[in-house]
């Protein structure tokens, strides 16, 4: 095995590296923290501006190596960058050059591949979330248009979104994977409804509704009733690459900073903690890149990428569980609290981890992936 | 040079001539019969010398190669000390080590009063390479054949320092000695584990219970889906640390790791847990059949065990590594 990144790789690191230390400041940061909205679109666009995204969106062949996207994300991530809303954007980007009509293409790719706008995902709803395919928003033919009826949740930056990517039921009486549609459009279609919803990790996200929202045939991204194939594209593209696989990266330096400055990192068992949080964190790494090569060698790293997102979400639960103990109270202090240990990074973890274990296929969603499909066990359900 | 996580060639036609040979010399029987104070198989030692296993590290064999075999012993629980017989003979190859007249080892431990503690495969080996004082040193001298009985049915045993005697350097050569035995004794724990899995899928696709195979109960699939992604974090890691270089620049707030001792570590310490959950997985889902000393896998159970513990307190290993990753205190 070879473990080095390609001298492109090395290179595209150095670029976002230096484009991240032009672009970020800590006003940016206390930005998103104070509205909820984990987005630095100014970040966004510089990467655009240096070909950065375009390269990066999987198919489109600009590059042949997803270790490059790879790359790009865990560094945002490392350096505490939003990447989220990116990874959205890259992740439909993708879909389009996948499944889109040439149409669609030159309309909808080129604002998202220059980093202009901002792109949001309605697949779950009040009562489908694991069992996304028993969405129920409805798509009805009338005429030459389709009039979309339903609500959707969790429609993370649908606030401040260009498009939206949404799944609907377009045939009521054939078997639930068989009868979705999904479509893709502008934000500011009539009919669309935002309201917030806030969550215990700060973020912001979303409850959108749909009245009598009409679009034509050019808002289909994929086939009529083929919306499953459309929507496997997109998972098989968001897990284990797009970032989410590094959190413990950021917390593992905060923590350190904090222990060096308290003293505590002289204590034998927060180093050996330390040290396990360490080991996961390079573990993680490891299964992200995998996922990658097997992408950059043909392959479709769904299984793997299942693997990674359920180790990676879960090690960093257990290392925010013993940051959070080890640095207690202090570590109860939120940001700006002048006690605050690690500035109240520890504190924000601590609200954040229990997401990551849901959002993006809940963990018991990719162990019924993984049983199945890579163990051969028979069908639970 | 590009990120490449496939095996080589070269590697996977090591991993293919353990393999075949393996499953046909060394079924869980043979483990099973080495049981006891001896811990060892002459004859299974005999045919790998035959085969080229034992000289593979003096022959110029690649780490990264050693550790594919290395996976494959474990996963045959074969009861052979092929991990420190190679490590010893990348620090002291002589001649002798490839024709099967010579089994060499290593001391984990410094020696205290002129003996080494504990010794793997110190039963048997004629070498034994080591700490002795502030001098790094290989010791031939009579093996005992015997040692104390242990969880693992490992060929342990006390050695003399006496004996001939050649000095290979200052103590300090000891730590690349000791991360390469971390590194192949990660790759053989690797080999447990994905044996271990692969008993646990099997059984609970074949046991019915309630008219059904236990393997479509969703709490039995959970507990086994957790294994396969730990037990490949387990081989890149290993791979990895294979790969690295002795280098010092260490970068963890950036996870940047590629100091070799520092990877032979974390690998050791990954690779011990991962054999000791998916052993401990497996044996559950067997059931009361699984605490039974009739059926396999409570023989994977325990070397998962010995293999790592012999080391000591994994948590002693955690605080080396966090000197190594932080800085000393």
């Amino acid at each position: 095995m070879d473990f080095s990144l390609s001298p492109q790789a090395e290179a595209l690191r150095q670029e976002v590296r230096r484009i991240i230390a032009a672009t970020v400041t800590p006003e940016m940061r206390a930005e998103c923290h104070r509205t909820g909205t984990f987005d630095m679109p100014v970040v966004v666009r510089a990467l655009a501006d240096a070909g950065i995204i375009e390269r990066a969106v999987p198919g489109l062949g600009r590059t042949d190596d997803p270790i490059e996207l790879w790359v790009l994300f865990n560094e945002m991530e490392k350096a505490g960058v939003p990447f989220d809303s990116m990874s959205v954007a890259l992740m439909i980007a993708g879909v389009i050059a996948h499944v889109g009509t040439d149409e669609q293409k030159e309309r909808i790719l080129p604002s998202i591949l220059e980093g202009r706008s901002r792109v949001c995902m309605g697949y779950s709803e009040p009562d489908s979330g694991s069992d996304v395919a028993a969405a129920k928003t409805r798509a009805v033919r009338h005429k030459d248009q389709w009039v979309i009826n339903g609500a959707k949740m969790w429609t993370t930056m649908a606030h401040v979104a260009d498009w939206l990517i949404l799944l609907t039921r377009t045939d009521p009486d054939v078997p639930k994977h068989k009868g979705l549609t999904m479509f893709i459009l502008p934000m500011d279609t009539p009919g669309i409804t935002v309201e917030p919803v806030y969550t215990m990790g700060t973020e912001r996200t979303n409850a959108t509704f749909y009245d009598d929202v009409r679009v034509g045939d050019e808002a289909v991204l994929g086939e009529v009733n083929g919306g499953w194939r459309t929507m496997t594209v997109a998972l098989s593209f968001e897990r284990g690459v797009m970032g989410g696989t590094a959190p413990g990266v950021a917390l593992l330096r905060h923590f350190r900073h904090w222990a060096e400055k308290s003293g505590a990192i002289r204590d034998p068992f927060v180093r050996e903690r330390m040290a396990r949080v360490a080991i996961d964190n390079e573990v993680a790494k490891l299964l992200t890149q995998r996922s990658a090569w097997i992408a950059a060698s043909g392959g479709q790293p769904g299984l793997e990428g299942s693997m990674t997102k359920v180790f990676a979400s879960e090690a960093y639960q257990k290392a925010s569980r013993w940051f959070l103990e080890a640095a207690a109270p202090h570590s109860l202090l939120q940001f700006d609290e002048p006690a605050a240990a690690a500035d109240g990074w520890i504190e924000y973890d601590a609200r954040h981890a229990p997401v990551t274990t849901i959002y993006g296929g809940t963990s018991e969603i990719n162990r019924n992936n993984i049983a199945e499909r890579h163990l051969g066990l028979p069908k639970a359900r | 040079m590009t990120v490449d996580l496939g095996l080589s060639q070269d590697e996977q036609a090591v991993r293919d001539l353990f393999r075949t040979f393996l499953t046909k010399e060394c079924p869980p029987s043979v483990a099973r019969d080495a049981e006891g104070a001896r811990g060892f198989d002459r004859e299974l030692w005999d045919k790998l010398t035959l085969m080229g296993a034992t000289g593979m590290a003096v022959d110029g064999a690649t780490l990264g190669e050693l550790v594919v075999a290395c996976e494959e012993v474990g996963r045959a629980i074969a009861p052979v000390p092929l991990v420190e017989h190679l490590v010893a003979s990348r620090v002291h190859p002589v001649p002798e080590m490839c024709d099967g007249s010579t089994m060499a080892t290593v001391s984990l431990r410094p020696s205290v009063n002129g003996i080494w503690a504990l010794v793997p495969a110190g039963v048997e080996a004629d070498i034994v390479v080591g700490v002795d004082g502030d001098e790094l040193v290989a010791v031939r001298n009579m093996p005992p054949f015997e040692g104390p009985r242990n969880h693992a049915s490992a060929p342990l045993a006390d050695r003399s320092t006496s004996g001939h005697r050649i000095v290979l350097g200052p103590a300090a050569g000891f730590g690349k000695v000791l991360a390469e035995w971390q590194i192949l004794t990660a790759a053989a724990l690797v080999g447990i584990a994905s044996a271990a899995l692969d008993l646990g899928v099997d059984y609970a696709k074949a046991r019915q219970q309630f008219g059904v195979p236990i393997g479509s109960f969703q709490a039995v699939q959970h507990g086994l889906a957790d294994l396969p992604g730990l037990i490949d974090g387990a081989r890149l890691l290993t791979h990895k640390a294979a790969w690295a270089d002795v280098r010092t620049a260490i970068d963890v707030d950036d996870s940047s790791v590629e100091d070799q001792i520092a990877l032979a570590s974390m690998a050791f310490v990954f690779a011990s847990d991962v054999a000791s959950h998916a052993t401990d997985r497996s044996l559950h889902y067997h059931g009361g059949y699984g605490f039974a000393r009739e059926y396999d896998i409570q023989l994977y159970y325990r070397r998962a065990r010995g293999w790592a513990l012999i080391l000591g307190d994994p948590a002693a290993e955690c605080r080396r590594l966090a000197d190594r990753l932080f800085g000393g205190q």
